[in-house]
């Protein structure tokens, strides 16, 4: 049984948005080595988005392509959760100049690639053959994306009064959001029901001990989440996504059909 | 953790050997901050076109190296040795290129 098209982009759409929030960090990471590594990342991550988005337009057939799905859907249409497309950087006052801030980076990644370590594992041995062969190849890099990510947290964590403390401060602002995490959507659901999907509620408890354990070692404090639960993957999201969409979609609407 | 400040980030000379090679090959160089870090530095910097299967890292400071100016009394003596190179000896045809 296949999954449905919905969770495929689902699964697409967090992809390619991570993909591009890590890419604004091209050419300004903080040192050379380490921009070299997070472009890697955005690689991955937009290489995992590419075979999603085929499949799905394989799926829906007509005139659908990887490209009219990630450029010509707008921001209600996207799935992704909205941990993913929140900015750089943390909340400011409104007359603050906004920069990116690593720390905040490097959490978001965390808090995902935990995650996805999991779903790709699972996914890996869903009964729609062909997002199963998707997950095995992703699984490896999400490994990968997880233990750089967490060596940066525990360096970020344990390291000076500074850097503990923005770490501290990313992990109190993005982790709430994670809330998201467990509560499943309608495709969710669907997918599950399909027999080629994940229980995400399955995954909370493995989730939570990674998480906590990398978290221990950094010795940051791990935040209570209360009551709010973001709903990005189901379409309802922050005021960020369209800047970011506008932003990645720009060049494909104002030349449709250009190669390169 | 003891956290040494970016300025002073050590240097480090990376190895990599790849799937044809049977040794490692000095390929560059990277700044981390321990040995964990260089390693994985040293995947994103040198092995994003497939160059390798195993990395080595080895502190930059540890590698003791021959002297330039010392180029002369070190390496001219052998460059009429020719005798050296196994040039010399008959091959029989069998063994083939070696």
């Amino acid at each position: 049984m296949n999954a449905p098209v919905d969770y495929l982009l689902h699964l697409a759409d967090n992809a390619v948005v991570l993909g591009q929030r890590n890419a604004e960090w091209c050419g300004h990471g903080p040192i050379l080595e380490e921009d070299l590594a997070l472009a890697n990342v955005s690689l991955d991550l937009i290489g995992q988005a590419r075979l999603l988005y085929q499949l799905a337009a394989k799926r829906l057939g007509g005139d659908a392509t990887e490209d009219t799905l990630a450029y010509f859907r707008d921001d209600t249409s996207f799935r992704n959760y909205t941990l993913l497309e929140l900015p750089n950087y943390g909340p400011l006052v409104g007359y603050a100049a906004s920069d990116r801030d690593y720390a905040t980076t490097i959490v978001r990644n965390f808090l995902y690639h935990a995650l996805m370590s999991l779903v790709w594992q699972e996914l890996g041995e869903s009964p729609d053959t062909e997002l199963a062969a998707i997950a095995q190849k992703s699984i490896k890099e999400s490994r990968y994306h997880l233990e750089h990510t967490g060596d940066w947290v525990i360096r970020f964590g344990d390291g000076t009064d500074e850097s503990h403390d923005r770490a501290q401060k990313a992990l109190d602002y993005l982790f709430p959001y994670t809330a998201e995490f467990w509560v499943a959507s309608d495709v969710e659901a669907q997918a599950l029901a399909s027999g080629a999907g994940v229980d995400v509620s399955n995954l909370h408890q493995a989730w939570n001990e990674i998480v906590e354990d990398t978290l221990a070692q950094a010795t940051l404090k791990k935040p209570v989440v209360k009551g709010y639960v973001s709903q990005g993957k189901q379409g309802v999201h922050s005021e960020h996504l369209s800047y970011l969409l506008t932003e990645m979609q720009s060049l494909a609407r104002a030349h449709p059909n250009a190669t390169w | 953790m003891n956290t040494t400040a970016l300025k002073d980030w050590p240097l480090w000379e990376v190895f990599i050997r790849s799937k044809q090679g049977l040794e490692h090959k000095h390929c560059g160089s990277l700044h981390a901050a321990d040995a964990a870090q260089a390693l994985r530095m040293a995947r994103d910097v040198y092995t994003r076109r497939q160059e390798g299967v195993s990395i080595w890292v080895v502190p930059s400071a540890n590698i003791t190296a021959s002297n330039p100016d010392n180029k002369g009394e070190l390496f001219d003596p052998s460059a009429d040795k020719i005798y050296r190179h196994p040039t010399f000896y008959d091959i029989p045809d069998e063994v083939g290129h070696m």
